[in-house]
């Protein structure tokens, strides 16, 4: 692990390469919804330096969406171009599992963006996480026309962080991120 | 004593997620041919984090791929449940949700394991059981209490899948040492939680609830049925026949 650009690390500080590795983390973006970065998508955790002689080394801590998203391998090897490309040259991703992931942890930027790319944003805190059958579904806003007349098609849709709609006012089908 | 319960735990949700993916393509309609591949998913993605956890611990040079793909019949610890074949759309349904339910308590349990890794996986899978066992439920309902072919459907895997449901509940070697030193529950405990969930969602099903029968076992401790051999052979043979061979 470690190390870092060509300035000299006593010249920077470590607040100053974190902000660094942050603003390089907005610009890596979900593979499945290429609007999100994995910043809106709230699955970094953490971000350390550890001190190493006179240079740092950068641990950044990943929790995965689901447990079975085929994006996990993906991201991390994006995160780590992202940051070899940006003079970085060995950095440890670390994958942390509790507290599991949750939608509420999505930023209200990232929830503007999933919107307008046709995704309906998921609700706060919905309160259907429930395992009883045939609950009652929370209205779910239509991306595209704002209708809140829709319908669920599916709990399971085109990933698995995504349910399947139906507009009943524009009839047309949409993703709903679903609530986790 | 760890490890053989994680490579439980691991193999469990592996071949069943094995199987619930040979649905895909050929799901009844395109939604539910999608619902089971993310279950599917969702269960690789439990079996992975337990692989790898045992891998960890047993430092042998094990990784998650050798542990799922080189390790054979008998050294596998799911339950026999869970490796019998699909059947029909109402058998594979309603081993989904007797398997839900199941991993829903035991899961809830396992969030307060003193092993924090256990703990935390635990925590993470029970977000996804919860719509497992949510959508499952809706659809033995659905089969039960709707025509008169489907109920006869359940009512027939019913039959056949009741005698493996209890080897869940039976506490081998591991969980008994793990229950005992704290880190596990034994699953006899909860029996009672599973039975009420059971039996109220087979109630709305209009489905009557089984007479007590003889259970088989055998599974968590490497006596399998012939079923087991043929989804290895399935799942392992890109490994057997081009050892370390990737994509």
């Amino acid at each position: 692990m470690v190390i870092i650009m060509q300035t000299p690390v006593q010249d920077i500080e470590p607040s100053a390469i974190k902000a660094r590795v942050l603003a390089i983390l907005h610009t890596v973006l979900d593979p499945e919804v290429p609007v999100l970065s994995v910043m809106d998508l709230g699955i970094i955790r953490d971000v350390q330096l550890h001190r190493i002689h006179d240079q740092f080394s950068i641990e950044i801590f990943v929790t995965p969406t689901y447990s079975g998203c085929p994006a996990i391998d993906i991201i991390n090897m994006h995160i780590r171009m992202a940051l070899l490309e940006n003079g970085f040259k060995e950095i440890r991703i670390t994958q942390v599992l509790s507290p599991a992931w949750t939608t509420d942890w999505i930023s209200e930027a990232g929830k503007d963006k999933l919107k307008a790319y046709g995704i309906a944003p998921p609700h706060y805190r919905q309160n259907v996480c429930t395992p009883d059958a045939f609950q009652e579904e929370e209205a779910v806003q239509c991306p595209l026309c704002n209708s809140y007349d829709t319908r669920m098609v599916s709990q399971f849709g085109s990933t698995a962080c995504k349910a399947l709609y139906q507009c009943n006012h524009c009839k047309e089908p949409f993703d709903y991120f679903k609530c986790h | 004593m760890t490890i053989p319960y994680l490579l439980h735990l691991a193999d469990n949700a592996l071949v069943l997620g094995h199987r619930n993916s040979e649905w895909c393509g050929h799901g009844p309609v395109l939604e539910q041919d999608i619902a089971i591949s993310n279950i599917a998913l969702d269960c690789l993605g439990q079996a992975r984090n337990f692989y790898q956890y045992a891998a960890e611990l047993s430092g042998s040079g094990a990784t998650e791929d050798t542990l799922a793909y080189l390790r054979d019949v008998t050294a596998f610890k799911n339950c026999l449940l869970l490796e019998l074949p699909n059947g029909d759309w109402s058998r594979t349904i309603l081993r989904q949700f007797f398997f839900s339910a199941y991993q829903y308590f035991l899961y809830e349990q396992l969030q307060q394991s003193s092993d924090t890794r256990i703990a935390a996986i635990a925590e993470k899978s029970l977000k996804e059981v919860t719509y497992h066992l949510r959508w499952s439920s809706e659809w033995v309902i659905r089969l039960g209490d709707g025509t008169e072919e489907s109920h006869d459907r359940i009512l027939h895997s019913l039959d056949y899948l009741w005698p493996y449901t209890g080897e869940l509940f039976m506490p081998v070697v591991y969980e008994t040492t793990g229950a005992s030193e704290g880190w596990v529950i034994d699953p006899s405990q909860l029996k009672k939680s599973w039975e009420e969930k059971v039996f109220a969602v087979l109630t709305e099903a209009t489905l009557e609830t089984p007479k007590e029968v003889f259970m088989q076992s055998g599974g968590k401790t490497g006596r399998h049925t012939e079923h087991l051999g043929y989804i290895l052979a399935e799942m392992q043979f890109l490994q057997r026949a081009y050892p370390g061979a990737e994509w």
